[in-house]
């Protein structure tokens, strides 16, 4: 199955929708609404047979110039068989970015959302046990948004020392 | 004119070197290894470099049994609550080595989650350069342990309580105004709670 | 949804569930190798449920990616699986080079071919090593560790580094390899047969580790493909995917290897499919290194995409506003504002990198898809029901590398 029968399966099934088809070099993108991206997932999954996601994460296209939305969240998916692979992307806004889990879909899905929960802020509905995985629960940023500084905002010093003699 | 007899000290420093001879070849390594230098750490237990040749060679993992932590690699701020305690449930007499630029000053990684260097938050001995230091540099910086052991120790550790000031660097200043930053509760209660 | 760990482990003060008790395993453990934790409830000695809490080694590699350019980030991505350091390196250069376009010359693709191959290996050692290591076998992991110095002598004797070579360069090499590099190849490679066969007899007739890992922690191939698994964990349990094979890169189409897989998927098959692995990795060297081209290691200097050598830095003007180019914060190299995906097969699983560009030198988002990071999510579906004892055993089959795991 090439892509232009990708197209024409998803175009064909999901007629209403605004789907945006893209190749670079040898990837393959569509760019689906937020609200629809559960349906269109399933859809990949269970007849056009993307039976692994490989890939989930987002970016921030806050300083990107020319971006019209704050994120954007691609699933990377495979199809074992022939080997094909699928990049299915969504972009959300602030305020309350939020997407619905594909968790039912793949289990992998558990931990890369979780991540991006914690690096992004952007949280999944339906998720069994959406909390922080990488930082430790306290933390308040998103540290993989632009608008928070590489060298942080002075965490990584609040600790008290101890001096040799407290031991 | 006993008591001053004694007072020669000829006694006291005998036993004194004695204790740190003693010390300086039994040391307990406690690898706190968390990233590459870890891996360099086990390299240098292996058989080509054989840190055994230096009286090193019991590695510990438990810290109750260790008197000497490596710590190995970059430290996360999640781990910093996690390494603190590690070090005090150490017996004294203890030492600590920094191993590897990312411990020693957080390295290549100047970003929000990583310490810029434990001897920031804990006393530190000796510094080994490197990213990650050859087996060698190791085991040259457990030689100069031993000479700092032999040189300073004394038979009932008594001078370890006598340093009672923060020794390291001071905390850094912070890059983002006063009114940007923003202080996450210090001890990550989440990350060390025995639960 | 809970929001933090507390709220995630089972509530075991009522009355029918009071048997159960919680164990804390981990941050600084020797089984875990490195830094994870794990909360065990545990009903007498079986696990009946398992929360893994990892982070404690996170130190913003994603984000380091967005402040230091396509040449810098290698000395990053080297340590992020440190025990297979020039597979990340080429994994990343390999999607840099996607996004530019540039295909590299004969010479260089067979160079890191053999290095990737080398680090395969490298990486395999440690783990059956180590896992030996950790079920009672103490002896194979010092033959695993006398074997992996001399591939950090090869790393050496190419790049002046035993451990983290930061090797390549975009459309290219740090520089060209002599002959003492394949002499020494050459002599590790005879070695290598011998104690290959060594720890292969030393484990498989070792009736504990054999007992301890046989039948423990299984991964069905419909499990594995839901779970997202890739690499060695999914061929032992008969996922037959390879991207050495199935989206050829570098100069593996030329080569002839096999793919190990297995049926069974328990920790002694993925240990199985590892050693067999090492064997193929060597076939794979051995075919290279009598086949390397003669030729530049880095492709034309005119593409604007490579950094030029010293010679014609010093001797001519082209080279000289080249190198200036590269190196200034302000020029670097110039992308097309795209976004790409590209993946390689590291002996970890695949190992991909999702790169936005947005026009410059310095990727915009460089998000890695790290094989540990999914490996490790399977954990409590495999330790579920078994003894804590099998602990050791689970995570030294799945291969879990912390700085790859928390990035």
């Amino acid at each position: 199955m090439n892509f232009d029968e990708i197209k024409k399966n998803l175009t064909a099934q999901f007629s209403d929708l605004f789907l945006e088809f893209s190749s670079f070099r040898d990837n393959d993108r569509v760019i689906v609404p937020a609200l629809s991206v559960l349906q269109i997932l399933s859809f990949a999954k269970t007849i056009l047979r993307f039976e692994m996601l490989i890939d989930l994460s987002a970016a921030d296209y806050l300083h990107l110039q020319g971006s019209a939305h704050r994120y954007g969240i691609w699933y990377s998916l495979l199809n074992i068989e022939n080997g094909k692979r699928l990049i299915v992307k969504t972009h959300l806004d602030d305020p309350d970015p939020r997407l619905p889990s594909v968790y039912d879909l793949w289990k992998g899905a558990d931990w890369m959302e979780r991540e991006v929960y914690d690096m992004f802020g952007v949280e999944f509905d339906g998720h069994p046990d959406l909390r922080r995985i990488l930082l430790p629960d306290e933390f308040t940023a998103f540290p993989l948004r632009k608008d928070y500084p590489l060298r942080g905002m002075g965490e990584r010093h609040n600790f008290q020392p101890l001096t040799r003699s407290e031991a | 004119m006993a008591l001053d007899f004694l007072k020669d000290n000829f006694v006291v420093s005998k036993l004194d070197y004695l204790a740190s001879w003693c010390r300086k070849y039994s040391l307990f390594p406690m690898p706190f290894a968390t990233a590459c230098c870890g891996i360099e750490l086990m390299a240098t237990g292996a058989s080509k470099h054989d840190i055994s040749r230096f009286g090193a060679e019991a590695f510990r993992f438990s810290p109750r049994q260790c008197d000497l932590m490596i710590v190995a690699g970059r430290v996360a701020m999640k781990m910093v609550p996690v390494m603190q305690r590690i070090w005090q449930q150490m017996p004294e007499p203890k030492w600590c080595i920094s191993m590897g630029a990312c411990a020693s000053s957080g390295g290549v990684f100047d970003t929000y989650a990583v310490v810029q260097g434990i001897d920031r938050f804990i006393p530190v001995d000796i510094y080994v350069p490197g990213c990650p230091p050859r087996p060698e540099q190791l085991l040259q910086g457990i030689i100069d342990l031993q000479d700092k052991i032999a040189n300073t120790g004394t038979i009932f550790a008594l001078e370890f309580s006598k340093r009672n000031v923060h020794e390291g660097p001071k905390p850094l200043i912070q890059i983002t105004a006063p009114e940007k930053s923003v202080q996450a509760p210090a001890n990550f209660r989440s990350s060390t709670r025995t639960i | 949804m809970p929001l933090t760990l507390a709220d995630a482990i089972p509530d075991t003060s009522t009355t029918d569930r009071e048997f159960l008790w919680t164990l804390n395993f981990g941050p600084q453990h020797p089984a875990t190798h490195t830094t994870l934790r794990l909360i065990l409830t545990l009903d007498g000695e079986v696990i009946v449920h398992a929360i893994p809490d990892i982070g404690f080694l996170h130190s913003g590699f994603e984000k380091l990616g967005e402040h230091l350019d396509f040449n810098q980030y290698v000395t990053i991505v080297d340590r992020m699986n440190y025990v297979s350091p020039v597979s990340n390196e080429i994994s990343w250069h390999h999607a840099v080079e996607k996004l530019l376009d540039i295909e590299l010359t004969p010479r260089t693709k067979y160079i890191r071919t053999i290095f990737a191959e080398l680090m395969r290996i490298h990486d395999h050692l440690l783990c059956c090593g180590a896992a030996a290591l950790d079920l009672g076998a103490f002896t194979a992991f010092l033959y695993a560790f006398n074997l992996r110095e001399k591939i950090n002598d090869i790393s050496e004797q190419a790049s002046g580094q035993r451990f983290h070579p930061s090797f390549t360069r975009v459309g290219g090499l740090l520089r060209d390899v002599d002959d003492i590099w394949i002499t020494k190849i050459r002599a590790f490679v005879k070695e290598f047969y011998k104690v290959h066969a060594d720890i292969n007899k030393l484990l498989l007739k070792n009736k504990i580790f054999v007992g301890r890992s046989k039948g423990v922690g299984i991964l069905t191939k419909e499990e594995a493909i839901n779970r997202s698994v890739t690499g060695p964990i999914a061929r032992a349990s008969g996922v037959t995917r390879d991207l050495r094979k199935d989206e050829p890169y570098l100069a593996y189409k030329d080569l002839d290897f096999k793919i190990i897989c297995a049926l069974e998927g328990d920790c002694y098959s993925r240990f199985l499919v590892r050693m067999q692995e090492m064997v193929e990795s060597i076939k794979i060297i051995t075919q290279a290194i009598e086949n390397i081209p003669t030729g530049p290691i880095n492709i034309d200097v005119n593409t604007k995409v490579v950094v030029p050598n010293q010679l014609s830095v010093y001797r001519s003007i082209e080279g000289l506003i080249q190198h200036f180019e590269l190196h200034m914060t302000n020029r670097k190299w110039e992308t097309p504002k795209e976004e790409i995906y590209a993946a390689t097969e590291s002996p970890n699983g695949e190992l991909g990198f999702y790169i936005v560009s947005d026009g410059s030198g310095v990727a915009y988002r460089a998000r890695t898809r790290p094989p540990s990071f999914i490996h490790f999510a399977l954990f409590p579906h495999l330790i579920v029901g078994h003894q804590i004892s099998d602990v050791p055993a689970v995570l030294g089959s799945i291969n879990i590398i912390a700085a790859e795991l928390d990035r």
